[in-house]
């Protein structure tokens, strides 16, 4: 210890590792690209689970959407090819029985499903676009984030049938003057004037979302449209911490079952279960992480054992030297010592030059990916993984550094000053 | 200064074993000049490496400044060779990317002086030995007179109470040789206690007494009358 704090350690330890310049780098080399993989493969993973995190945070982890199909099996008298629609009653029996759903929102929706999309018209502006039938219910599984002084659809506007929308950014463009304020303004919807109540920043990540969505609410698209009590499909969200590959599975059998449909009938209720997807891709960002924590370790356990091996090298070369000291009085402890701290100094910085380096290029990945359209956002690496990361460099210095020390220490001062 | 009693010491060389030293007895005052002298192979080295604490003796006792040597442990024989001796190699073996400054200062250095005292102390060796204003430069940029004189200060920075010179002129002409025992002969006058191992009898003819080894004895130790090396310079 008293040698590790000692001014003259450092000197005697710089001379000695600068006396072959070349020699040190390549040694050090061998960590810094190790902590440099090991940091830039890591931060990149966590740019990526960032980047899927940042793409995907307007709608609920556990959520899956369920819609009719046709049947493939004969059941009850009924026969096969039968069409099933879902009804707005379904979503009380399917709170009621299923408790590991969070929210439910039944929508409807022209413009897909081979419906043709709503006319819109403002003045002598006229456009297609797809209308929504939605309940507020619909903003617990996708958030939809509205410009400031503009709200969603709310339980009023549902109850008295309102003959209010919530436009998208590009109707706001297409229908609306520039300096022009759509909130409180009107639109022809299928020639029924609708006021604007909000306009939705678009964000992609929903099935069929688009930024020109027009969002009505469910009771009055009803009315317009004539569907009664017909729903499109159903937005589900489950709750975080349910299975939702199983609360899928349970949706579809309590439908089947109200609709009088085979319990063993795969194809009528069809859903499309994006919480089971999202799994997948977080899976596979953690994989990344794991890969790239096994990935990094590893090379960063070569470097080590790189500066072992020249040490070991440089203690042999230095036999005479060491043999010498001896004689003028380094203690064994001593000597280990010297080649211990060097084989950490070396260690400790390679591995320091290795993080900043890797700071760096994960910095410049990050500019230049800003504008980019791909899944990666602030690739940073956890605090606690560079701290652990040199520990381990610390503790593996140490360790392949105790290799060629007893190895100098076990140098006989007499046969290393025999004359040859 | 130096008392050794019955000394013995053989090598193991596979299933024999070779007898090195058959009983030495011999003991050195302070202040002495004294040539060890003998063909290779008469155990004049092995000798000077037990005096060195290089090597351990198998048989007899050795006694340093009143001090038993004996059962050391490579920490306390570490100690013991930085407190009492001072080593001058045949080969100089300056440390090669030290300044001659700095390989003055490395006994120092192990005595855990600090490196302000140690630099001083270090200078007035080099001094000393008239090589001041050489201080700062590489044993590489010396000649080998020079740098046994680097060595010599060296030896002598932490004020051993035995210097032992193992073939100090051995790899230097005889003027240099001639300049490096005026130095050990100054260093002896100024009180310092210096063994010398050698072969060459006018070097030896430069100490005060000269003992001579055969197959692992002494056969012959006698004072004599000091030749000065300053007449051949």
């Amino acid at each position: 210890m008293r040698q590790l704090f000692d001014a003259d350690t450092w000197r005697e330890i710089f001379q000695s590792i600068g006396k072959n310049k070349l020699r040190t780098f390549l040694t050090m080399l061998g960590v810094f690209i190790g902590i440099y993989i090991y940091i830039v493969l890591s931060g990149a993973s966590q740019g990526l689970d960032n980047g899927f995190e940042k793409q995907f945070q307007t709608i609920a982890r556990n959520s899956l959407f369920v819609f009719g199909s046709s049947t493939s099996k004969p059941y009850a008298g009924f026969k096969t090819g039968r069409r099933i629609q879902l009804k707005l009653s379904d979503v009380d029996a399917l709170q009621q029985q299923l408790p590991e759903i969070m929210a439910i929102a039944p929508r409807n929706v022209n413009g897909f499903f081979g419906s043709a999309p709503g006319i819109i018209k403002r003045g002598v502006k006229i456009g297609n676009y797809s209308v929504f039938g939605d309940f507020p219910a619909f903003t617990k599984i996708a958030t939809k984030k509205i410009y400031d002084g503009g709200r969603f659809i709310n339980d009023e506007d549902i109850e008295q049938e309102r003959k209010v929308c919530v436009i998208g950014e590009r109707t706001q463009k297409e229908l609306f003057d520039k300096d022009e304020n759509p909130i409180g303004g009107y639109i022809a919807i299928e020639d029924v004037n609708f006021q604007v109540v909000g306009v939705h920043k678009f964000a992609g990540g929903g099935p069929f979302d688009n930024d020109s969505d027009i969002f009505i609410p469910f009771t009055t698209y009803t009315k317009l449209y004539n569907t009664g009590d017909n729903v499109s499909w159903f937005a589900i969200a489950a709750y975080d911490d349910v299975d939702v590959v199983q609360v899928e599975k349970d949706i579809k059998a309590t439908l089947r079952r109200i609709h009088k449909v085979d319990p063993t009938d795969e194809k009528a209720i069809a859903s499309f279960n994006l919480g089971a997807i999202f799994k997948k891709i977080f899976g596979f960002a953690n994989g990344l992480t794991f890969l790239s924590l096994i990935v990094g370790i590893a090379t960063i356990l070569a470097g080590v054992i790189g500066i072992g091996n020249i040490l070991l090298i440089s203690v042999k070369e230095r036999t005479k030297e060491l043999g010498v000291r001896r004689a003028l009085g380094a203690t064994p402890a001593e000597v280990r010592n010297q080649i211990l701290i060097e084989s950490l100094f070396l260690t400790l910085l390679a591995g320091i030059i290795g993080i900043i380096m890797g700071a760096l290029t994960l910095k410049l990945i990050d500019v230049f990916t800003q504008d980019v359209d791909i899944p990666y956002t602030n690739p940073t690496v956890p605090i606690p993984y560079v701290i652990g990361s040199l520990l381990l460099m610390v503790a593996l210095g140490v360790l392949i550094g105790l290799i060629p020390a007893q190895r100098a220490v076990s140098i006989k001062p007499i046969d290393a000053l025999r004359e040859e | 200064m130096i008392e050794i009693k019955d000394l013995h010491k053989s090598y193991k060389m596979g299933s024999n074993s070779l007898h090195v030293l058959k009983g030495i007895n011999f003991s050195v005052e302070e202040g002495e000049l004294v040539a060890i002298m003998g063909s290779s192979g008469s155990g004049k080295s092995t000798l000077l490496n037990i005096l060195g604490m290089l090597d351990e003796l198998d048989e007899g006792s050795y006694t340093l400044d009143n001090v038993p040597i004996k059962d050391l442990n490579e920490t306390k024989a570490a100690q013991y060779r930085n407190k009492f001796l001072g080593f001058i190699f045949q080969s100089f073996n300056l440390i090669n990317y030290k300044s001659a400054l700095e390989n003055v200062a490395l006994p120092l250095y192990y005595q855990r002086v600090g490196r302000k005292e140690r630099q001083e102390k270090a200078l007035k060796y080099l001094e000393q030995v008239g090589l001041k204003e050489w201080a700062t430069h590489l044993p590489s940029e010396l000649s080998g007179g020079q740098k046994q004189r680097v060595a010599i200060a060296r030896a002598m920075a932490a004020e051993p109470k035995v210097l032992l010179a193992d073939e100090p002129t051995g790899a230097l002409d005889s003027t240099t040789s001639y300049e490096v025992m005026d130095l050990i002969q100054k260093i002896n006058d100024a009180g310092n206690t210096i063994l010398v191992v050698t072969h060459e009898e006018d070097i030896a003819q430069m100490c005060k007494r000269i003992v001579h080894l055969k197959d692992g004895v002494i056969v012959e130790d006698k004072k004599v009358k000091q030749v000065r090396a300053s007449e051949y310079v």
